[in-house]
């Protein structure tokens, strides 16, 4: 019995003072891994699944087109539209967009860009399919179709 | 005076900097969206020169692998109405690896694969030659009207078939296949050698007009 005692005075609290070192680790973690928002995205998006996912290495190569239903119908109506930086732009404005895009890239790079096509699963092959002739016109002909994990059966 | 101001608070309490530290953590945690680039990269043909002919491309009727996909997301496979895509997958692995009547360099390429995929030649002279450049192909084919969703399931299928049939040849899963990223030379070494004389074959044709919306 005595034995027990003797360890029972071994200090009891865990120390907290490196709690606050743990916290700021975390908080400089998600600090550098966030990516705010710049744009706020007009159209409706549920990402379709897919299973036979690829990684793309160079993030700075890819540039997105996002296409879906409107979210505010009142305003921009209820057939899928496609939105580019921070507007809904037309078809035939794809080009201009993919130009301008390509020119932020550095010359050797242009060749290599690649759309990532983020389009809601509700979204029919007509306006992906204009899309698609418009990027082979402007020659970004890599096209990523962006989606999500499914788990396999 | 002054000097019984400054004892009176010579360190700045630090008991709540945790507190602090955990508000703006909370902060990040809400506001973070890790962004996800992932997806199915597919390579869009050149665009048409109007004053150059199409170039035509003859193919036995036995060599190409057909989908089609109409606006009601019903599926043609090879003449063959069905309305899911079950068992798709093996269906093209089967007609990929048929080795029906290859030539030399298709016979070079079967003595290349490991048995398990060599057992599954079916030498049906209906179906595909040989899966080396020029041998089989896998033709999509959608209309205006279908689902994006449902091109991208297709799609997913048929790229899962070639994957499968890359990574059994270097002796990895499907999975570890398509994580090799090509950065340095001994997973650059792997990734050719799952695809080496066996090009991706998707040919996605333009979609029809006639239907849907």
């Amino acid at each position: 019995m005595a034995k027990f005692k003797k360890k029972n005075k071994v200090k009891e609290n865990i120390p907290t003072s490196a709690l606050p070192d743990i916290i700021f680790m975390l908080l400089f973690f998600f600090m550098v891994t966030t990516v705010l928002r710049e744009q706020t995205i007009l159209v409706e998006q549920r990402i379709p699944q897919a299973t036979q996912l690829q990684k793309l290495e160079k993030k700075s190569l890819i540039s997105y087109l996002y296409i879906g239903r409107p979210k505010e119908p009142a305003r921009y109506g209820t057939e899928p539209r496609i939105q580019a930086n921070d507007v809904l732009i037309g078809t035939n404005d794809i080009i201009l967009w993919v130009n301008q895009e390509k020119d932020k890239l550095s010359e050797a790079e242009r060749e290599q860009i690649t759309i990532s096509l983020k389009a809601d699963r509700e979204v029919k092959m007509g306006p992906i399919s204009d899309i698609q002739f418009e990027l082979r016109e402007v020659d970004a002909r890599r096209v990523l179709y962006a989606s999500v994990g499914r788990l396999e059966d | 005076m002054a000097r019984s101001k400054g004892r009176m608070a010579q360190e700045v309490n630090a008991g709540s900097m945790a507190d602090i530290a955990f508000l703006l953590l909370i902060f990040f945690l809400v506001t973070t969206t890790i962004a996800s680039d992932k997806g199915i990269l597919n390579v869009l043909p050149p665009k048409q020169d109007p004053n150059q002919e199409q170039p035509e491309i003859k193919l036995n009727k036995r060599n190409i692998f057909n989908i089609l996909v109409n606006a009601n997301d019903q599926l043609l496979v090879e003449g063959e109405f069905r309305d899911n895509t079950v068992g798709l997958t093996e269906e093209i692995k089967t007609f990929l690896l048929n080795f029906g009547n290859p030539d030399e360099a298709g016979q070079a390429l079967f003595n290349s694969l490991p048995a398990s995929l060599r057992n599954r030649a079916e030498r049906d002279p209906a179906s595909s030659d040989h899966p080396a450049a020029g041998g089989a192909v896998i033709s999509i084919k959608t209309n205006r009207g279908t689902s994006y969703e449902r091109y991208l399931e297709v799609l997913d299928i048929a790229k899962r078939a070639y994957f499968e049939i890359y990574a059994e040849r270097v002796g990895i899963t499907a999975e570890q296949y398509r994580a090799l990223s090509g950065r340095n030379a001994s997973e650059k070494e792997l990734q050719d050698r799952g695809k080496e004389g066996m090009p991706m074959a998707i040919s996605i044709a333009e979609p029809d007009k006639i239907g849907g919306q």
